[in-house]
Parts: C-alpha cells; sequence; structure tokens
C-alpha cells in the first residue's frame, strides 16, 4: 500500500514537472526498465544492431539540446526505480554523461571507460560525435529536487534530513505526497521538524494543491514560528496570491511582519559580526605595522606588500602540498601560516640589515626608501607571477556558512576573526612574557637608555622587524582567504593599516585592537545607511577630527623617550 | 638652515626655467624642417613638468623649510585642478557629444536637469581663478587651523593628511558629486577662446607656466628668507623652544600650509589646461608621496632642488615607461631608495657638498630634535 | 625586455636631449622577423603594465606582441614587417595622454591597440582626434560615444547586457522576476543599469522590484552587500543579480557570494565583467552555474578557436593561460587594421579609416564581424555558466551576430542619434530627428 502510494507520488512529480509529457510517449517509462533490466542480466549477448532511428524513449530527452526538454527527462528517470536510472544521474551530477550527435545515443564516460547507458555495456562511440548532456541552473534544479525526491524515500537518515531541508527552503509541491510519505514513517523527531517546515512551505508555495484555510493557516502559524528569510519569501509569494483566502493571505501578511521586526533584531548582530570580522582584517593587516611603526618608528610603506608576499607563499605552499601530498590540502593553511611568517620575517630582516638600519633617526627618509622598496617588490611579484591574479582556494572546512540564529556566520570570516585574536594573544605574551619583549618595550620608550643599560639595540631592531614582517605575513595568510592575490594586493591595505595604527595611538596593541573594531563596526554600521563609499568617507572624516582632537591617538603611549 | 646651495641660486634658475621655456615654445612654432624645430609633444611634456614643479615647490615650502612632511598635497593640486577644469568644461559649450549648451556631457548622461549650485559661475575665468586658489585654501586653513592648534605633528600629521586626501579621492570617485566620477573632466577644447589644440595656445601656455613657476619660486625664496623665514626654520627644528619664547608656531604653520596649499593648487590649475584632463586619480595618496620624493631627490629646503627634482624623476619616468617598459618600476624603486641612502640631502646637497661640505658645521642637537618632529 | 621575440623599437627621441641620447645608447636593439623587408610598419600597444589595471591589460599587450608575431612570419604587411611599440601607461590616465601623443608624435605608429577602461580611452580620444590617429578598443563598454579614430571592437551594451536580461527573464534562465544591479561606481555599471532599467520596465518589472547598488573601485569587503541581496531576493519572487563590478573587486565579491552560500540556482549572478582571467584567480566550485555574457568564450569548440589557443600556449609557453572577450576582440581588430592596409596598400590614417567600414573578418568563435558605419562591429552574443574548471559553459547563443548601437534607443537623450562615419553623413552623433550633426563634425 505505502509503496504504491509514493510511486503515485513520483507519478506526479513527472506530470507536473514536465511539459514535455505531452509529446513524450508514456509507455516507454514503464516498459524500457523492465526490458533494460533483461539485457543486463544477460551481459554476455551481443547487443542488438542499432535500428536505423530508435524509438525515443524517457532517456532520449537528455541528448537533446533543449534544456526543457533535458530537464523533463531528468523528472521522468527520476521516476524510475533502476539501477539505470540512479547511474545515469549520478553520472550527470558529475559530468560523465554524454550524448550522441544523433539526439538519442548516450553513455557514461568515467574512469571505466565508455559504456552504453540503455544497455551497460562498454562502447566505444566516436568522440567526435558525442557531447557532454548540455547543463544549465534549470537542469541542475531538476537535478536537485529529483535527487531530493530519491532521497526522501530511499536515502539514509542524514540524507533524508538534508533532503527535508532542502525542501523546506526551495519547497516543490510536486514532492508534497512524498513529505507525506515520509512523515508518515519517520520515527525521528528532527527529521519529523524539519518535514514539517518542508510541508508548510510547499503548501503556502505557488503551485500547490489547493488546502482549506485552516490548513493554510497552520501552515503560516509554523513559518511564523520558523522565521527566517527563507519562511519569509514563501510567505511573501503566499501573501501575494490573489486566489488564495484572504483570512490566510492577512495571516501570512502579519507573519511576514513578524519575521521582519525578528530580522531586524537579528541584523544588529549580524551588522555587528560584519563589522568584527572587517575589524578583524584591518587588526591582523595592522598589527604587524604596529610593531614595525609603532615600536619603531619605522613608516614602512612596503608593509603591505609583506602582506602580499604572505598571500603568495600560501599560494606557494597549496601549490606545493597538492604536488607532493594532495592528501593534505586540507591542511595547506596550517601549513602556510608558519611558511609566511618564516618567509617575511626573512624578508624583513634583509629589510633591516641592508636599508633601514642605514636611516634610523630619519623616520622620513624610510618612508621614502621603504616606498621605492615596495615599487620592487610589486614588480618582482608582477615578473615572476605575472600581473593575473592566482588562486588560492579555501579548504572545505573554511568554506559556506551556519546559521546563528537569524545570523549567517561565514566559516572563512570566522576562521579570520580567531586567527586575528590567536595572533594578538601570541604577540602580546611575546612583548609581555619574554626577554625580546622586554627589550623591545625597553628600546622603544627610551633607546639611549636601553643602550646604556646593555641592550644589544640593533639586534633588538633586527629582530623587531623581523616579528613585524613576519605578522604582516600571516595577515597574508588571511587575506588570500577573501581578496584577490595580485601585486596589487598590499597596495589596497597600506593606508587603512597606517590610519589603524595611528588612531589607535602608536606603540599599543591595544589601542591597535580597539581602533581595528571601532573602524570595523563604524563602517559596517554606516555602510548600509549612507552607502559604502560615503560611510568610508565619513569614517574618514571622523578619524581625522579625532586625531585633531587627541593628536595621539585613542591609547596614547607615554614614556620619556616618546615626547619630543 | 643655512643658505645653501640651491637656494641661493633661485633666481638664477627661475631664470633658466624661463629661458629654456621660451625657447622650447619659440622651437614648437617653427616648421618642422627647421633642425630648431621642437615636436609638440615635448611642449605639453614639458608643459606638465613644470606643473609638477610648482606642486613640489609647494611641498618643499612645507616640508623643507615648516618640518610639516605632508602626504596628501596632490589633493591641493587637484582641487586646483578640478577649479580649472569646470571652466574649461563649461567652455566646450554645444560642442560635447549631446550638444547641451549648458550641462557637461557627464550630466546629461546622468538625466540631470540643471547645474548644481557648486559650478555656478564656472563660465567666468575668473570665478575660476578665484575657485582654483579659493577652495584649496579655504580647505588647508580648515585642516591647518585644526591641526596646528592641537599641536597634531610628525608622523601623525602626515597620515592625517593622506588620510584627508583618500577621502577625497573617494568622494571624487561618487558620480553623484558633480564632478563627473571616475571619469573626471576632460575633451576641453578652448580656454579664453583659443584653441587648447593649437601650437600657439600651447606655446604661450609653456612660457606662461614658465613664468609663474619662476614668480613663485622667487617669492617662495622672499617668504623663507626673511625675519618670517628665520621664525619658520626655528619652528621647525625647534617648536617647543619657540614657543617658550613667545611666538605662536601654529600660526607660522598655517601661513606656510595655506600659502603652499594654494601654489599646489596653481600647479594642478596649470596641469590641467595642458594635460587636457582631471580625474579622482590625481587624489590618489600615491601621488603625494611621489611628490615628497621629486623634493626628496632633488633636496629639501632648497627651492630649487624640488623644481629639479619633479622635472628629473618625471623626465626620467617619460624615458623608462618607454623603453623598459616592463622594468621600470624597479628602476624608478631604485632611484628612490638609493637617493635617501646616498643622497640624504638630494642633488642639490650633492653640489652643496662639493662646493663647502667641510666649511659647515652642522648642530648635532638641532639635527636629532629637527627629525623627531618632522 | 624579458621576452625576446617582442619588437620593441626604440624611438626618435633624438631632439629629446641629452640625456635622452645618452640613454638611447643604453637601449637595446631591435628584433625583426627575418621574412618580411622594407621599412618596418609600427603599431602602437597602449595597454598599463603596471598598477592597478596591470592585472586585465598586459595579457593583451602579450596578445598584440603574439599577432605582430605571427603576421610577421607570414610576411607581414604588404611586404613589410610589423613592429609593436609597447609603452607602460601605469594605471594612470594623464599618462595615457601623454603616451598616446608620444605614439602619434614621436613613434608615428600606424594604429594603435589599446586601452581598457572608459577613462583611459576618454582620456586619449582628443589625443587621437587632434592628431587624427586610428585606436583599436578591444573592450565592451558603456557606448554613448562615436568617435571617428576609434574602432570599437568589443560589445556596446545591446551586444551583451540586453540579451543576458533576456536570458534571465527567459525559463531557461530561470524566469527571473526581481532583480539587482550591482556595480562599481563608474561609467560603463551606471549607463549600463540605466539602459538596463529603461529594459526592464518596458519588460513589466516594475520598479520595487529593481534594487540598484554602486560600490567603489577594489571594493574588498562585500558582507553587507551580499546579505542585502538575501534579503533582497526573499520577496517570493525569484530573483537574479546583474553584476557590472570592475575586474578586481569580482574576486572577492565571488568569495563572500559563495561563503554565505548563495547558489547559482538560488540567485544566478549575471556578470558582464568576468571572463576566464578573472575566474583563473577563484576556486570556481562554489561559484558552478554563474553566468556571464560574452562574445566570446575560450569554451567554445571551433578550428580557429583552437588555433588561436594553441598559437597563444605556445607564444607564451605556458599551457595555462587562459583567453578571454577583449583578447578576441584584439583579433579581430588586428586582422581587420591588416585587411584595410592591405586593401588601400598604405598606412595613410585617412584612408585606412575610410576602407575599415564594410571590411568582414570571421570570428573564433564562428560567424562574421562587420565594421559598421558607426566604428563598431557586429557580434554573436553568449551566455555561459560557470563550471568548476575555471571555464564558461554556453547556454545560450544568439542565432546571429548582432549589430552594435552606438548610441542606446533606451536613454532618452540618445534615442534619436546615430552614427555614420560614410561619406554624406560623416558625423558620429547625427540627430536623425533634427537632420543635424550635434557637437563636432569631421571635414
Amino acid at each position: 500500500m505505502r509503496d504504491i502510494r509514493w510511486r503515485l507520488a513520483l507519478a506526479t512529480i513527472i506530470l507536473t514537472a514536465s511539459g514535455y509529457m505531452a509529446v513524450s510517449p508514456v509507455q516507454a517509462q514503464t516498459d524500457t526498465p523492465s526490458a533494460i533490466q533483461r539485457q543486463a542480466d544477460q551481459p554476455a549477448a551481443p547487443a542488438p544492431v542499432v535500428a536505423v532511428t530508435p524509438a525515443p524513449d524517457a532517456y532520449s530527452g537528455l541528448a537533446s539540446t533543449h534544456f526543457d526538454v533535458i530537464a523533463a527527462s531528468i523528472a521522468q528517470i527520476g521516476s524510475q526505480e533502476t539501477p539505470q536510472a540512479h547511474d545515469t544521474l549520478k553520472a550527470l551530477a558529475s559530468h560523465h554523461l554524454f550524448a550522441g550527435n544523433d539526439g538519442h545515443a548516450l553513455y557514461i564516460h568515467d574512469g571505466d571507460g565508455w559504456r552504453d547507458v540503455r544497455t551497460g555495456i562498454p562502447a566505444s562511440p566516436d568522440p567526435n560525435q558525442v557531447h557532454p548532456v548540455r547543463v544549465n541552473n534549470r537542469v541542475r534544479l531538476a537535478l536537485a529536487e529529483v535527487q531530493a525526491g530519491q532521497a526522501l524515500v530511499t536515502g539514509t537518515p542524514a540524507q533524508r534530513l538534508a533532503a527535508a531541508s532542502r525542501l523546506a527552503e526551495h519547497p516543490d509541491p510536486a514532492l508534497l505526497l512524498l513529505v507525506d510519505h515520509a512523515l508518515d514513517t519517520s520515527h525521528d523527531a528532527a527529521l519529523d521538524a524539519t518535514l514539517k517546515r518542508a510541508k508548510a512551505a510547499i503548501i503556502l508555495s505557488p503551485g500547490a494543491p489547493v488546502s482549506n484555510p485552516a490548513t493554510l493557516l497552520a501552515a503560516v502559524a509554523s513559518l511564523r514560528a520558523q522565521g527566517g528569510l527563507t519562511s519569509r519569501a514563501v510567505l511573501a509569494g503566499f501573501a501575494g496570491n490573489e486566489t488564495a483566502p484572504t483570512q490566510a493571505r492577512d495571516a501570512a501578511r502579519h507573519a511576514m511582519a513578524s519575521i521582519d521586526r525578528r530580522e531586524k533584531i537579528w541584523a544588529l548582530g549580524q551588522q555587528a559580526f560584519y563589522g568584527l570580522s572587517l575589524g578583524s582584517v584591518l587588526l591582523l593587516v595592522a598589527m604587524g605595522l604596529a610593531i614595525t611603526f609603532g615600536v619603531m618608528g619605522v613608516i614602512n610603506m612596503a608593509h603591505g606588500e609583506l602582506v602580499m608576499l604572505g598571500a603568495y607563499t600560501t599560494y606557494l605552499v597549496q601549490k606545493g602540498v597538492l604536488a607532493v601530498a594532495p592528501g593534505l590540502s586540507g591542511f595547506t593553511l596550517v601549513l602556510a601560516a608558519p611558511a609566511a611568517f618564516v618567509v617575511c620575517s626573512a624578508i624583513g630582516v634583509l629589510i633591516e640589515r641592508s636599508l633601514i638600519r642605514f636611516l634610523y633617526g630619519r623616520p622620513l627618509e624610510t618612508l621614502l626608501a621603504t616606498w621605492g622598496l615596495s615599487l620592487i617588490i610589486q614588480q618582482a611579484v608582477r615578473s615572476v607571477f605575472g600581473s593575473t591574479n592566482v588562486a588560492v582556494s579555501t579548504p572545505g572546512w573554511l568554506s559556506g556558512a551556519f546559521q546563528l540564529g537569524g545570523m549567517t556566520i561565514t566559516m572563512n570570516r570566522l576562521a579570520i576573526m580567531l586567527f586575528a585574536a590567536a595572533v594578538m594573544v601570541a604577540l602580546m605574551l611575546v612583548l609581555r612574557r619574554t626577554a625580546l619583549g622586554l627589550e623591545m618595550r625597553a628600546v622603544t620608550q627610551n633607546r639611549r637608555m636601553a643602550t646604556l643599560m646593555g641592550i644589544r639595540t640593533a639586534r633588538v631592531d633586527a629582530l623587531t622587524f623581523a616579528l613585524g614582517s613576519g605578522v604582516a605575513g600571516l595577515a597574508g595568510v588571511a587575506v588570500s582567504q577573501i581578496d584577490n592575490v595580485s601585486p596589487n594586493l598590499g597596495q589596497g591595505y597600506i593606508i587603512d593599516s597606517f590610519l589603524v595604527v595611528v588612531f589607535g595611538g602608536v606603540g599599543n596593541l591595544w589601542g591597535t585592537l580597539a581602533a581595528a573594531m571601532t573602524l570595523g563596526i563604524g563602517g559596517k554600521t554606516l555602510e548600509p545607511l549612507l552607502g559604502a563609499v560615503s560611510g568610508k568617507i565619513l569614517l574618514l572624516v571622523l578619524v581625522i577630527v579625532f586625531i585633531q582632537r587627541c593628536p595621539r591617538g585613542m591609547f596614547p603611549l607615554r614614556g620619556r623617550g616618546i615626547e619630543s | 638652515m643655512t643658505a645653501g646651495f640651491g637656494f641661493r641660486n633661485v633666481p638664477r634658475i627661475a631664470c633658466m626655467v624661463v629661458i629654456v621655456a621660451g625657447f622650447l615654445s619659440l622651437g614648437s612654432l617653427l616648421p618642422d624642417s627647421n633642425p630648431l624645430s621642437v615636436s609638440p609633444f615635448i611642449v605639453t611634456l614639458v608643459g606638465k613638468y613644470l606643473a609638477y614643479a610648482m606642486l613640489a615647490v609647494a611641498v618643499d615650502l612645507v616640508w623643507g623649510f615648516a618640518g610639516i612632511l605632508t602626504l596628501g598635497h596632490a589633493a591641493f593640486f587637484a582641487l586646483g585642478g578640478y577649479a580649472m577644469g569646470m571652466y574649461l568644461t563649461r567652455e566646450i559649450g554645444t560642442r560635447g557629444v549631446y550638444g547641451n549648451p549648458d550641462l557637461p556631457d557627464f550630466m546629461v548622461f546622468l538625466s540631470w536637469k540643471s547645474l548644481p549650485w557648486y559650478w555656478w559661475g564656472s563660465n567666468h575665468i575668473l570665478m575660476a581663478i578665484v575657485l582654483v586658489f579659493l577652495v584649496p585654501g579655504i580647505l588647508a586653513g580648515l585642516f591647518g587651523w585644526l591641526a596646528f592648534r592641537s599641536r597634531v605633528s610628525g608622523v601623525y600629521l602626515s597620515i592625517v593628511t593622506q588620510a584627508l586626501t583618500y577621502a577625497l579621492m573617494l568622494a571624487f570617485f561618487q558620480n553623484g558629486l558633480g564632478f563627473g566620477g571616475n571619469n573626471g573632466l576632460t575633451d576641453f577644447k578652448d580656454i579664453l577662446g583659443f584653441d587648447l589644440h593649437s601650437q600657439t595656445t600651447r606655446a604661450t601656455m609653456l612660457v606662461f607656466s614658465a613664468l609663474l613657476l619662476a614668480g613663485t619660486m622667487i617669492g617662495a625664496r622672499w617668504l623663507v628668507s626673511g625675519r618670517f623665514g628665520r621664525l619658520l626654520i626655528a619652528v621647525r627644528d625647534a617648536e617647543s623652544r619657540t614657543r617658550f619664547l613667545g611666538y605662536r608656531p601654529e600660526q607660522v604653520k598655517l601661513l606656510v600650509w595655506v600659502v603652499s596649499a594654494m601654489i599646489a593648487a596653481l600647479g594642478g590649475a596649470l596641469y590641467v589646461i595642458q594635460v587636457g584632463i582631471i580625474n579622482p586619480g590625481e587624489f590618489a595618496p600615491a601621488n603625494s608621496i611621489e611628490s615628497v620624493i621629486w623634493v626628496a631627490v632633488g633636496g629639501r629646503g632648497t627651492i630649487c632642488g624640488a623644481v629639479i627634482g619633479a622635472v628629473l624623476v618625471n623626465f626620467g619616468k617619460t624615458l623608462l615607461t618607454a623603453w623598459l617598459p616592463e622594468a621600470w618600476l624597479y628602476g624608478l624603486g631604485l632611484l628612490f631608495i638609493l637617493t635617501t641612502l646616498f643622497l640624504p640631502e638630494g642633488l642639490m646637497g650633492l653640489g652643496h657638498q662639493v662646493m663647502r661640505r667641510r666649511a659647515e658645521v652642522t648642530p648635532e642637537v638641532t639635527q636629532t630634535e629637527g627629525d623627531a618632529e618632522s | 625586455m624579458t621576452d625576446p621575440t617582442m619588437c620593441v623599437s626604440r624611438r626618435d627621441f633624438a631632439r629629446f636631449s641629452l640625456a635622452a641620447s645618452a640613454a638611447m645608447l643604453v637601449g637595446g636593439k631591435t628584433a625583426r622577423a627575418a621574412a618580411p623587408t622594407g621599412e618596418p610598419i609600427r603599431i602602437g600597444v597602449l595597454h598599463s603594465l603596471s598598477g592597478t589595471m596591470a592585472i586585465s591589460e598586459t595579457t593583451l599587450k602579450d596578445v598584440i606582441l603574439m599577432l605582430v608575431d605571427l603576421q610577421n612570419k607570414k610576411g607581414g604587411v604588404g611586404g613589410r614587417p610589423l613592429e609593436a611599440v609597447v609603452v607602460d601607461p601605469a594605471s594612470n590616465w594623464p599618462l595615457y595622454t601623454e603616451k598616446a601623443r608620444q605614439l602619434l608624435a614621436v613613434d608615428k605608429v600606424a594604429a594603435v591597440f589599446g586601452c581598457w577602461t572608459s577613462v583611459s580611452r576618454k582620456a586619449v580620444l582628443p589625443v587621437f582626434e587632434e592628431l587624427n590617429g586610428i585606436l583599436f578598443y578591444p573592450v565592451q563598454y558603456e557606448g554613448q560615444e562615436c568617435s571617428r579614430n576609434v574602432f570599437y571592437m568589443g560589445a556596446a551594451p545591446n551586444q551583451q547586457a540586453i540579451p543576458a536580461v533576456d536570458y534571465l527573464l527567459g525559463e531557461d534562465g530561470g524566469s527571473a522576476r526581481r532583480f539587482a544591479l550591482i556595480g562599481t561606481d563608474y561609467v560603463y555599471p551606471r549607463t549600463t543599469n540605466q539602459i538596463l532599467q529603461a529594459y526592464l520596465k518596458q519588460k513589466g518589472i516594475a520598479d520595487a522590484d529593481v534594487m540598484v547598488s554602486y560600490m567603489p573601485f577594489g571594493q574588498s569587503d562585500w558582507q553587507t552587500t551580499v546579505s542585502q541581496i538575501k534579503a533582497f531576493g526573499s520577496a517570493g519572487k525569484k530573483t537574479a543579480v546583474i553584476s557590472t563590478i570592475n575586474g578586481d573587486a569580482n574576486v572577492p565579491f565571488y568569495k563572500e557570494l559563495g561563503a554565505q552560500g548563495i547558489a547559482a540556482t538560488d540567485i544566478p549572478v549575471m556578470a558582464f565583467s568576468v571572463g576566464e582571467e578573472e575566474l583563473a584567480g577563484m576556486d570556481t566550485k562554489p561559484l558552478v552555474g554563474q553566468l556571464a555574457a560574452w562574445n566570446y568564450f575560450e569554451s567554445i569548440d571551433t578550428p580557429a578557436n583552437k588555433a588561436f589557443i594553441n598559437a597563444w600556449h605556445t607564444f607564451t609557453k605556458s599551457p595555462k593561460r587562459v583567453t578571454n572577450d577583449p583578447m578576441e576582440a584584439h583579433y579581430i581588430g588586428f586582422n581587420l587594421w591588416v585587411q584595410a592596409v592591405e586593401k588601400t596598400g598604405t598606412t595613410d590614417h585617412d584612408k585606412v579609416i575610410a576602407a575599415m567600414v564594410g571590411l568582414k573578418q570571421p570570428n573564433l568563435t564562428g560567424g562574421i564581424a562587420e565594421v559598421l558605419p558607426n566604428h563598431h562591429i557586429t557580434k554573436p552574443v553568449y551566455i555561459g555558466e560557470i563550471q568548476d574548471d575555471g571555464q564558461f559553459n554556453v547556454v545560450w547563443q544568439t542565432p546571429q551576430e548582432i549589430p552594435a548601437q552606438a548610441w542606446s534607443p533606451y536613454v532618452p537623450e540618445t534615442r534619436n542619434l546615430t552614427g555614420d562615419w560614410r561619406a554624406p553623413i560623416s558625423c558620429g552623433n547625427y540627430d536623425t530627428a533634427k537632420k543635424a550633426c550635434l557637437g563636432t563634425r569631421h571635414a
């Protein structure tokens, strides 16, 4: 009984999903699978001689050049409970399905070579006579629908849950019966809840079978309780549907208003998250500068280029890992971070020893020299890697997002926030808890006195610059995940980093932190109100005015050496 | 600051600028066959260098003599350019692509119906000249008054000036602001009814620029050499001491700052006339930094050094971008590094060194204190 | 000069100054192909090799060098070898003006291939008109321009934007009924969106269903915009994004789209400035199905395209370098110019300009590019979906080539304008209603 019911449901999919059905021969759908089954049972038997014009069947639609025909064919194939159908759709999803140019033949071409879709026997088609089955978003959508339907009925519990959540977000009236069936057989509370959500969404979506007002109201209430943008979209569609009962539409409008109110509150949290994540990026790129500029007083205009080199190191490490141990490709960033630190520190030492050490006491000259250096580094990277972007991929564990209430938390941004916090803590520990940190602070506060106390300021200078450069390299690793990796990367960050350090107060890491977060959150708060550009301009003006009021930033560092 | 090699020779170099420019202008009017004829390309190029030299003099005035390292002087240069550009845009009249007699092309394309208020009067050259000086002057005055009064100095001031030009750049990039957005103002036809593309106009503009530059150089020298000049040097080298002596350093600085901004703006106005385009790219912080580098290459605090630095660096850029299009940045970068490492006082300093380095005693303390503040 | 195949001449700066002549001695030699003899014909390459635009324009310089190389191997043009004069305007618009003047006045080049951004084209336009040069402009642009001295080889809005919207409105594109127009704040997105808004209105899309948003250049933080798009898409109607975001801001935009989980099947993004070159810097797995409209895709399988790609790989000695739409535009422009020079037997600018109109050159992807009286060309339009290998899969194409409209009929001010540089009219902005030429007319 149950079996019949869902077969019926699948038949409904076909009827609703395909306008193609009107012209395609329906009988093939019941006959062909069994015929294929018989042939597949006897693989030794020679393949029958191909007829001059093969009769079109459910599959031949896939060989069409029209997306509507292909989509309809997918829906039709999806209703068949045969291994062929399953394999075919799987091959289509993984680009392994090829169609003959005659509009009929279909082959799967994967690691095992070519084989005919209908018979399952190996084939050797003329490569010039086949093309990959055409795929576009419409076809992909049809495929996802069919696969969700299949998963709902035959999948593992996890697959069923995934299919149910997909349905809740992309309600498809054709699957209503399937959802009902799944609800009947579900023994899992989580699945049950998701299915109910999906059902409510389906009932309210356009093209759903007419329900009585009570059911509609219940569905509206369910979506209202659920909240979120997808629920809102369904409700909005329903409220705009003029054939629906007025009472239910009013309820939908109220539900939308309620969701909007909740969304507004969540939006504040979302904005705070965006602000913090922007602030973290600013913090990361500014921290290195807070060391070189803040502690040493070197106006390092090549700081952005060190960030860029960090990003390129990530690219190289990724490429190397892919070549040597592809299995580790998920961990490239973990390897890239120390690599970038080491590479950039080494370059930092080189810069300090060969250039900056001759310019101590002449801070403005370092500006000019490092500006020249930044031009050279940019051009060098351009010569070596080319002027176009290089691709740094995001590992699986860093892609995507998860919902936290009504907020979308993107993994890469979250990781950057945590990374920035970790780097900040590490830097603090170095400065506060190590001998080097002590010496560094001593040199900052009073260089002459520190020298007299026996600190080798030259060595401290080199190490400090290396540390700052290394942190810039770490920032490069993070930036490679969200921005272009190109020779121009550094230029985009240099002004912001200087502003953060100066705004926060030179030589004070806490100030840098406070300034980065203020600028990040401020920017993200102003952006929706004024637009990105005007928001940024206003922020800059505010910072300028602030510095006029407090000439040494938010947290001025006190010390004898600082006051001139 | 003692009267250095470059500083002493300001009148001489100013005369040279005018003579060379006059020579080139006359040459450009000769027929091609004449061995002394000068390509019009050179005339526009030199015109551009002179406009840049004007900016360099402005930077030198504040950096070399008042110790204010500005990383935002290109903002005043660009504002002056826009003020002149507005006038030149209005001069196009009905010769724009849409043939609209009142509105510039970019406003027609944005479907604006009338000129915004700040374009009022921009069709008169006098208004343009007033705006060239007034707008950057007021901005500089406001900014300087706030900054010097609260004793923002050194690196802080540099970064804030950079933020200022950056904010202006972002603002001018916006199409809604009414200055043509990213495209800026271009495709000028006439100035005061004279065809901008004619040889005579170009030659005249070159001589005119040279005269203005020479005048500016001499004026700048006059400003910094008298009693006021000595005060300025005192403020640069020991601001606190000057203050304790009863002077008001912020007023001294403000005056130089505003004058310098106006000189930069004049450079911008000359630039637009001769280059034929002004757009928000001129506000880019990189341009400001480059102008500081011209001064450093030539020699800070010498006026002549600024002019020579601006012309030489830009001449080098012109040559290298054509000859070594893929490697010229190496050359430019190296130039900056080597100059700072081996020519701390620029080319003028080199000249000075050759002349009488040993005779001079540089007080160590003054040197250090000046650097801490600059 | 890293590339030995480059034929870069040393320019005649003899009158420049002593320093110039000294530096000239240091400069290199001229490399020439052996076959053709006679005085070389110089062509200018005006593309930024440094600065922000280097990312897009360096490739175009390489393409011209390759085309010159191939042409010289074929015997040059009219028996004379070609010589490319490469300069670097360094993404600085006034420097474009200076370099354009140098190429025309000092190097006396027969034609210039160059520019990418609209502002660079606008910056050099007065120079080309004053010195009567020829510029081949290879990038799709906002239209609303028709100069006698420029040949526009990229798409006008009606050759890219309008067909793309038609696709999104159609069933195969998902029957979108709500549109977010996201762009960088400069003239190309502004004009394109102005045209699209008028067009969408005509198609029955209400104003409330169109969102327009402009971002600054090089925007690297797209979190807010992407979440705004998500909220905009929750109004119960199929939503699509039309992106006119400029080059390097695209990577962070798409990274954010992928991170926030907006799939192409939910909210498709149709881009007009994202090609193979931009995708080369991205992990395209989260972007599968996102759309782009162009007049060329590397993935289009024709013998001519295959040969071009092979030649490109050989020339750059890298099998990974991709080809893209502006590269094909240069290919078409270069070959059209060669045809014109061979037809007239001279490089005289007036004669070549006059000979250009009506010339035909096969596209790499099939069909013919014909030079129209308005100095634009006919182009096929393709819509491609991003695949996980960084290439595009063509999902739609125009049945035949579309002739470019320099002036948009959807902008009220230019409704009646037309460009025709043939004899009787000879005007770039001819008002068909008033029967008069607005602006300046070439004598």
